[in-house]
């Protein structure tokens, strides 16, 4: 017998799990990135990943972009939750849209000498990273593409001598003319 | 018309614009400037409280008995801190609160200055709304968006936290826009339901063959004309309607169609009709955990309609079949138009077989007792007080515990806004401070606070405020002394170990109430009850009544933890040792 560790869920729900991108336009005043934040922390929703930018200065208006992951019924917990939020203007589930355009951007350095630096350097060229900084003993690479080819770019580089990773996380539009 | 003033005046002549006559507080460093501009004007009255979540609950009793905002002005630090419990409690109920507090100056903010604290990082995730205003000239804007925010959509509190540099600084005040918009461009409450689901709703009710209205707080909060509404409809329709605790008075509770409060300590009869109905038509509820009980076999085999003017609320718990996402008045309405004009013709034969079913359940009595003539039995006692007070323009608050159980299921409520009890958050101590709240818009009215013996002691110290303020709320202790309501769960739960539940040094409240300068009465047995009873309504001024119980009654009917509705202890198995101590499963003792 299963054991559940509160009322809420007592089923046990056997609806997969899905990963979805969310896209959400808010008003850019204080505290707003707190709110969406402590919305995911309060009520146990995952964040993969979660980037924030002001986008219309005019209108003082940012767009966090938010990859989660849950059930259906808990994705569309977190699009009402988050349209709650009284600085929120709209929530879109890309995802739920249709395949959205994803592109995340990485820097990545690579320490070493030899074959492993030349490998490092050949794979960098399949992948079109850039080199944008390098020492003799080191390359950085600037990578941008969708989340997995950063990710087999980065195990990739881990055996030929992978210092440090920092990635943006996800930026993300839906196709088509329209906006969301 | 603007104006040029400090930013302490703006608090006050912004309440003052919102038509706000009484607001609760206590003073502090980071609040002086607004306490000197109250000081020098008549229009806004302040009620000094003892503790500040007093404050909190007397705003929210004040809010829910007149479906204005409750206002509440405390201090930075320790003042806002204290506030927590009284907004969350608010935020789960859906009262609309307007918290200001003061702030340490800006150029202090983030230096752990004197009572600094991070009020609206505290209170961000248990408000609606919350701001800090760094500049004076946004004070005016974003006092009138709070009071927006709070009391339209869904209510709730919001915190406004001024700093007090912001509080002597001159600006321009605007006055509120007439336009009752906010400015926040997605924040907009959606009030008429769709159409469509609303024609289809109608047809799925007229078809049903079991059908059953569960309504909530929501209609309350919706006003007096929603509860109107609800009452044409379940009339015109003839189908039974059952509510949660927050939804008592909507519907009269004396009216043949009202099957009692459903959930956890619900009737027999609303229970099964909600597990046993074929059309299930939410209306301002949100089916939470001490509704639904065991989550999976809820109500298998109904089709739910859920009107909701919170789109989060859909689907949360339970999956529903057509929503409506709406204000409960504007939806009831139309739907009540759809209905007219199409005339559906119900299946009569069936419904007449429902209410047999539902009679058979009523004849199982679930809320007798076994009454005693030399004990006060706690349900008589609630029995008595609505006999006594029933005729009487009475208004009832309660604390947390059996004795909120029993006044739940024991007084009947025939208007809305008569009933103010701590739902979702269950908070001790909301009572007394709310029925405070209560008597401030009420004056003449009787304001009762049902209390517990554990819980009134919480908050106790507000009878010091009734006191000063010529408050004459009757605090009617159900003194078992224990607390009752977790006594009565470790008997279900854990073999009867009462592990820290007994209060062994009770005051003696009579003498409490006299030290405050209120009065004290007690009383012990049940034929003096009715007397006792009389002299708590017709003495001036503030009472704290000591109804000395049976100690170890417990309350019936329960749908035990992670039990279905159909699972239902009640009273009559209260002896059989075997059926309470197996009455929990494994699974359900890790529940709540
Ligand atoms: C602030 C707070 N602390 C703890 C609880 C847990 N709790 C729920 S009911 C209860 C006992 C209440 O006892 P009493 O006020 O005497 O009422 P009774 O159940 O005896 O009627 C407790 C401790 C609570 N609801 N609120």
């Amino acid at each position: 017998m299963t054991q559940p560790g509160s009322a809420y869920f007592l089923s046990d729900r056997r609806d997969v799990e899905e990963t979805h991108t969310l896209s959400v336009l808010v008003d850019n005043e204080p505290g707003v990135l707190a709110r969406v934040i402590g919305l995911f922390s309060g009520r146990g929703y995952n964040i993969e990943s979660l980037t924030v930018s002001e986008t219309e200065h005019e209108k003082h208006l940012s767009r966090i972009t938010i990859v989660t992951t849950g059930t259906p019924m808990v994705l569309e917990q977190i699009r009402h939750q988050l349209g709650r939020l009284v600085p929120v203007h709209r929530v879109t589930d890309l995802t739920h849209e249709g395949a959205p355009l994803e592109r995340e951007l990485a820097l990545v350095k690579v320490k070493g000498t030899g074959e492993a630096r030349v490998e490092a350097l050949r794979m960098a060229d399949a992948f079109r990273a850039q080199v944008i900084d390098a020492t003799t003993e080191h390359f950085t690479f600037e990578i941008t593409g969708r989340s997995a080819k950063i990710e087999q770019f980065v195990s990739l580089m881990q055996p030929l001598g992978l210092v440090e990773v920092a990635r943006t996380g996800v930026a993300a539009l839906c196709r088509g003319a329209k906006a969301m | 018309m603007k104006r040029e003033m400090t930013g302490a005046e703006m608090v006050i002549q912004a309440l003052a614009d919102h038509g706000v006559e009484h607001i609760f507080g206590y003073p502090g460093g980071a609040v002086l400037p607004i306490y000197d501009e109250l000081f020098q004007q008549e229009k806004v009255k302040h009620i000094l409280v003892r503790h500040e979540q007093g404050a909190g609950h007397a705003a929210e009793g004040y809010a829910r008995s007149t479906g204005k905002p409750g206002v509440v002005l405390v201090t930075s630090g320790p003042g806002a801190t204290n506030m927590v419990t009284a907004l969350t409690d608010a935020l789960m109920d859906s009262i609309p609160l307007v918290c200001i507090t003061g702030q340490v100056p800006t150029q202090l903010i983030g230096n752990d200055a004197f009572q600094e604290c991070d009020t609206v990082g505290i209170t961000r995730p248990c408000t609606k709304h919350n701001w800090l205003v760094r500049n004076v000239n946004d004070l005016a804007r974003i006092i009138h968006e709070a009071f927006y925010v709070a009391t339209s959509g869904r209510p709730g509190p919001v915190v406004v936290d001024v700093p007090k540099d912001v509080q002597f600084a001159t600006g321009t005040y605007t006055p509120p826009p007439t336009s009752g918009k906010s400015s926040y461009k997605g924040y907009v409450p959606q009030l008429k339901g769709n159409m469509a689901a609303i024609r289809t709703a109608v047809e799925m009710m007229a078809k049903a063959k079991k059908p059953v209205f569960y309504t909530g707080g929501g209609v309350v909060n919706s006003g007096p004309e929603a509860c109107h509404l609800l009452r044409e409809l379940v009339r015109m329709t003839g189908y039974p309607i059952t509510s949660t605790l927050m939804g008592l008075g909507a519907y009269p509770g004396s009216d043949k169609q009202w099957l009692g409060m459903l959930g956890m300590h619900g009737t027999y009869e609303a229970n099964l009709a909600m597990h046993d109905c074929d059309v299930m038509v939410c209306v301002g509820a949100r089916f939470d955990d001490r509704i639904t009980g065991r989550i999976d076999a809820f109500s298998p085999g109904s089709k739910k309609i859920h009107i909701d003017i919170d789109p989060s609320s859909i689907n949360k718990n339970v999956h529903v079949d057509l929503p409506i996402i709406g204000d409960v008045g504007h939806v009831l309405e139309d739907i009540l138009r759809v209905w007219r004009d199409t005339q559906p013709i119900p299946d009569k034969a069936a419904l007449k077989k429902w209410w047999g079913r539902i009679e058979e359940w009523r004849e199982k009595d679930c809320l007798k007792y076994r009454p005693n003539e030399d004990v006060i039995m706690p349900q008589y006692a609630i029995q008595r007080l609505y006999e006594a007070t029933k005729k009487r323009d009475t208004y009832i608050t309660t604390e947390v515990g059996q004795h909120q159980m029993w006044a739940a299921q024991f007084y009947r409520f025939e208007e809305p806004k008569r009933w103010m009890t701590s739902g979702g958050l269950g908070t001790m101590g909301y009572g007394l401070p709310a029925a405070m709240g209560v008597q401030v818009a009420h004056p003449k009215s009787l304001v009762i606070d049902i209390a517990g013996d554990a819980s009134v002691l919480m908050t106790m110290q507000e009878i010091s405020t009734a006191v000063q303020y010529r408050l004459p709320i009757k605090i009617f202790i159900l003194n078992n002394q224990y607390m009752g309501m977790v006594r009565q769960w470790q008997q279900l739960l854990h073999g009867n170990r009462l592990s820290e539940s007994y209060m062994e040094s009770m005051p003696d409240f009579v003498k409490l109430a006299e030290a405050y300068g209120a009065t004290g009465i007690r009383c012990q047995k049940p034929g003096e009850l009715d007397a006792a009873i009389d002299k708590m309504i017709t003495t001036d001024g503030p009472v704290i009544f000591d109804c000395r119980v049976a100690n170890l009654a417990n309350c019936f009917p329960m749908i035990p933890s992670g039990e279905p509705h159909n699972h239902m202890l009640l009273g009559e198995d209260a002896d059989d040792e075997d059926a309470i101590g197996s009455a929990i499963g494994e699974e359900g003792k890790a529940l709540v």
